[in-house]
């Protein structure tokens, strides 16, 4: 049952792709409808109406987003089953290789992702239809977007149904094709070429290294197998398991996002369309999560602590560069992409703590560092696609992504504005919201690094958890200053001053869910951790049997007396407090609010562009934290008599990540440098040509010889 | 009667907070050869801003009116965590020190977004560096409040000062350096000398009267009173954590008396030593104030440190 509904999450979603395809075919579909019903003229002509010339495109549109949303709703169920019922279902598809069906398995981690997907898509597809429904059919055709959209998540959802290599590849390479396709999307700009070409190729070196992790593991199982049962009962010696996960982990990591693997992300997510962006940047890292969670705690079975401080200290890395990045960008887009590179990084670190305490025989804490990451990557499907898709509400609405161009949108835009606010509090994780839950999970599982004998770990472990507390200081910063420079002051351009509130139902809809759940979690995070304990089960060993063991008000990650936590009862607190101090103060009309203008220190005349900028607001830390971007920062001053006047001055800031000149275009220069070198044997002379085949030829027969 | 006890003592943070405010003031005053106004300033103060009419910009929006409610719950929160007069706390278990830290971080996400709204410069000015000074002093605070919790292997703050106390007293070089790090952090995050000068209004060196300079009446009163009492709170917690006691163990009258008399002489002592230091230095370029509070955040990650490699080795 629960497989079937996970396969039905797949078929709707494949379908609603299939449906795009029909976006141009209008006459073909009539005569379809025609040919069905013969008999039944009433309804054709219902149908014929509804499927009126002027609106065909908008209801095959709306008809894709729909089967979208079923396929949503079947891989929530499809989710929430396989959590409760903790079964392992296992089956076979007839498809693939003569020899190698396609294994398919259903377990909890499995459909833990699932459940991430569903709810992520099932927004996607109230929010979809308002989004494209202004697009110009003719250079941005639904039909490309719609098709690939749905192969693209049917790519994601098989590849946690598969349960051999070769069909985790295929998926796999399904998933990146589809997504290059939505990056290149808009291609009439050479930059959105460029990003899509720079994802395409880090994909494929990324999945290279997956399948030479695959061949590895597969080499030591029993008959070179490779489905993941055999995978699972192959056995390496330490070293070729490590070399397995170094594998592993270049190409998950690659695909999630880690420093100094993350630079196809800035580049790809602020060009694809927004519904997809939110997709690939909450969604997409996330299967490259659970790759590697598959790969590492399930198929390669026995960790080892190194793994975990690896994954600590470049989750570490990915994390504080992930957000400093993020805080520099003007481009609303990019600067969620660095803010998702942030958040992977710090669920790879989780992660490794977990790692560490498995390996060195707590599987308790293991497990809850487990579940922290895993909370944190549900948690960040949430509120990173909550602002994914506000961002592409802004956008319509300002033409523009360039945060300086807006401001004063909390007055123009009052519902987005504030579902925004929440995603904003949610990724700056302060309580009573779910970013926090996790964070404060992952210090209860730092804290107790005192049950660990290694002294280097004992002292290794507390400085990641300094290193996290510094993340989550600067998240919120940055998030302050993004919602402080969009939403707050006065309109910095004239797009933003006449910018509204976007009319479309379903778009608010799916926002409002997202924000929603946000709160929900974030008041009741024992709900899901319960059912976290049940993944964790299987692959560690050890569930969370305390966490919620005091009441469903309470989080107690590890005893009671060690460390709890209750958001309803604070949030009770908060309400009583806020209410009395609202309520006495507020209580006498004789003191009502009186408005003035803002104060100018008497000169009069306050503009828009005296507010702080982006790129001001930013400015004590780019002082700071020098060392950690490339800046150029120019400050050109006209020659001219005093006073200066303001258009005398010209500043320019340009800020480049450093992954850029220190590690790619050295690559970059030497692939040219070999591939120049070798291209001097093509002197485009024919006998020299032909000399080549006769020498080859010689050489083939000594060798056959 | 916990409960009971709970709900008095953050009714008794929130009455004293003003008054600790007027006794620094006060203790200043002496040391600077002035003329000290009332102890009880500060709460005529408070209430003659009560009662008078708001001005709001007619460029705000309804963050602007809301957000200070929400400091002021947010910092109430907080303190309703903190064991005051008596280690016994209910409200403790509910929100741990992790939570605390969450809750400031809270009101000061809400402060700095205030500051924005208005669109003048002086409160994008005020916003980016308390964001900037809380980036440093957030994570400092955090590694010297993780050297009490390890060392009382729970996070909740009551047990953790229960546990100091049953240790009895025992020097223990963690805690000195976690000491340090906490009062460098709470001279910043309060905005004392040398970080921030809560008297001065000049736009150049201003960080947190620059945030609040559009708000007046009874806004401005609860943002006051909600610094005071993050003042008395960063107070309260380097008393009880470092010197707990005196605090009440038990929950009979004398001790309960005998308690609060103990954190009275606490605090006032502390103000003592906060005003001569503030009348000995002088007020730090922004630009060094990063030196600061990485000397801070070093000294709370050497707290650690040296708990986990000199006293908790086995």
């Amino acid at each position: 049952m629960i497989l079937f509904l996970a396969y039905a999450a797949v078929l709707f979603s494949f379908l609603s792709g299939l449906l795009a395809l029909l976006m141009r075919q209008r006459c073909s579909v009539i005569k379809l409808v025609h040919y069905c019903c013969t008999k039944r003229l009433d309804w054709q002509q219902r149908l014929d109406s509804w499927l009126e010339q002027s609106i065909y495109p908008q209801r095959i549109q709306q008809l894709s987003f729909m089967l979208l949303g079923i396929a949503g709703v079947f891989a929530i169920l499809a989710g929430l089953g396989g959590l409760i019922s903790k079964q392992v279902i296992i089956a076979q598809l007839p498809l693939g290789l003569p020899w190698l069906p396609w294994h398919v398995r259903f377990d909890s981690l499995s459909a833990l992702f699932y459940l991430i997907i569903g709810i992520a898509i099932f927004a996607v597809s109230w929010y979809g239809p308002g989004y494209v429904k202004d697009n110009n059919e003719q250079d941005h055709p639904f039909l490309v977007l719609g098709l690939f959209s749905g192969l693209f998540i049917s790519g994601m959802l098989l590849v946690l149904l598969a349960d051999d290599a070769f069909f985790f590849m295929i998926a796999w390479e399904m998933m990146s094709v589809a997504s290059y396709f939505l990056v290149a999307f808009q291609h009439e700009n050479s930059a959105n070429r460029r990003a899509a070409f720079i994802y395409l190729i880090m994909a494929e070196v990324g999945a290279i290294a997956i399948i030479l992790a695959f061949g590895v593991l597969a080499s030591f199982s029993e008959g070179g197998a490779f489905t993941f049962e055999a995978l699972r009962n192959a056995t390496l010696s330490d070293t070729w398991a490590s070399v397995a996960f170094v594998l592993a982990l270049i190409g998950f990591g690659m695909k999630a996002g880690l420093v100094p693997l993350h630079v196809w992300l800035p580049e790809a997510h602020p060009v694809a369309p927004s519904h997809i962006s939110a997709l690939m940047s909450g969604v997409m890292l996330k299967v490259a999560v659970y790759g590697l969670i598959r790969f590492s705690f399930d198929l390669l079975g026995d960790i080892q602590w190194q793994w975990g401080v690896a994954l600590m200290i470049l989750g570490a890395t990915s994390a504080l560069g992930g957000i400093l990045y993020a805080m520099m960008q003007p481009n609303l887009k990019r600067l969620l992409a660095y803010s998702s590179v942030e958040n992977i990084g710090i669920i790879f670190m989780m992660l490794g703590l977990s790692m560490i305490f498995l390996a060195k025989g707590h599987p308790s804490l293991a497990a809850l560092g487990f579940v922290a990451a895993l909370f944190h990557a549900f948690n960040h499907a949430l509120f990173k696609n909550l602002l994914f898709l506000g961002a592409g509400i802004i956008q319509h609405q300002v033409h523009s992504l360039n945060i300086d161009d807006m401001g004063g949108l909390i007055k123009r835009m009052p519902h987005t504005s504030k579902l925004f606010l929440i995603a904003c509090m949610s990724i700056s994780s302060l309580p009573l919201f779910n970013g926090f839950v996790s964070e404060w999970l992952a210090f209860q599982t730092a804290l107790q690094v005192g049950v660990l004998d290694d002294a280097v770990l004992r002292s290794l472990i507390p400085v990641m958890a300094a290193a996290l507390a510094l993340t989550a200081a600067l998240a919120a910063a940055c998030f302050v200053k993004l919602f402080g420079v969009m939403f707050l002051g006065l309109p910095r351009s004239r797009h933003a001053a006449k910018a509204e509130e976007t009319q479309d139902k379903g778009m608010l809809f799916s926002l409002s869910l997202l924000a929603g759940l946000c709160f929900l979690f974030g008041i009741f995070p024992g709900l899901m951790i319960d059912l976290l304990g049940n993944v964790a089960q299987p692959l560690i060993g050890h569930g969370l049997p305390n966490a919620t063991a005091a009441g469903w008000l309470w989080l107690t990650p590890v005893a009671a007396e060690k460390a709890s936590y209750s958001a309803p009862i604070v949030l009770l607190l908060v309400v009583i407090a806020g209410g009395i101090s609202y309520h006495y103060l507020r209580r006498d009309p004789a003191v009502a609010l009186r408005e003035s203008d803002t104060w100018d220190c008497g000169f009069g005349g306050i503009t828009p562009r005296m507010q702080y900028t982006c790129s001001a607001f930013t400015m004590p830390f780019r002082r700071i934290f020098a060392k950690v971007w490339m800046i150029d920062e120019t400050i050109e001053k006209q020659p001219g008599a005093m006073p200066l006047q303001v258009t005398d001055i010209h500043y320019q800031l340009h800020i480049e990540d450093h992954s850029w000149p220190k590690l790619y275009q050295p690559i970059e220069r030497s692939v040219n440098r070999i591939a120049r070198s070798v291209s001097r044997m093509q002197t485009g002379n024919i006998r020299v040509y032909l000399s080549y085949s006769f020498f080859t030829l010689i050489f083939l027969l000594w060798v056959i010889s | 009667m916990s409960i009971l006890l709970a709900m008095i003592q953050t009714l008794l943070f929130i009455a004293l907070a003003p008054l600790l405010a007027g006794w620094l003031k006060g203790c200043k005053c002496h040391l600077q050869n002035r003329k000290a106004p009332s102890l009880l300033q500060p709460y005529q103060d408070l209430l003659k801003l009560t009662h008078k009419q708001p001005v709001v910009s007619k460029d705000a929006s309804w963050l602007f009116i809301i957000a200070p409610y929400i400091i002021f719950s947010a910092t109430v929160i907080a303190i309703s965590v903190i064991p005051l007069i008596a280690v016994d706390l209910p409200t403790a278990a509910s929100a741990d020190v992790i939570v605390l830290v969450g809750f400031l971080a809270f009101a000061r996400f809400f402060l700095a977004l205030a500051g924005l709204d208005v669109g003048t410069a002086f409160g994008g000015m005020g916003s980016s560096r308390e964001m900037t000074i809380s980036t440093m002093a957030e994570p400092a605070m955090l590694m010297a409040v993780f050297t009490l919790t390890m060392t009382a292997s729970t996070t909740n703050l009551s047990l953790a000062i229960g546990h100091v106390l049953a240790e009895g007293l025992e020097l223990r070089p963690s805690f000195i350096f976690a000491l340090f790090a906490l009062i460098l952090v709470a001279v910043a995050e309060t905005g004392r000398i040398p970080v921030d000068n809560p008297a001065t209004h000049l736009e150049l060196t201003m960080i947190h009267e620059a945030m609040i300079l559009e708000y007046s009446g009874r806004h401005l009163a609860l943002i006051e009173w909600a610094s005071q009492l993050k003042l008395m709170l960063y107070g309260v917690l380097i008393a009880n954590i470092f010197f707990p006691w005196g605090i009440a163990q038990t929950l009979s009258l004398p001790a309960l008396g005998y308690g609060l008399l103990a954190i009275l002489g606490k605090l006032a002592i502390l103000a003592l030593v906060l005003a001569i230091s503030e009348t000995l230095l002088a007020k730090m370029r922004l630009f060094r104030v990063q030196e600061f509070l990485s000397f801070a955040y070093l000294l709370g990650l050497l707290g650690m440190l040296s708990h986990i490699i000199l006293e908790a080795a086995r």
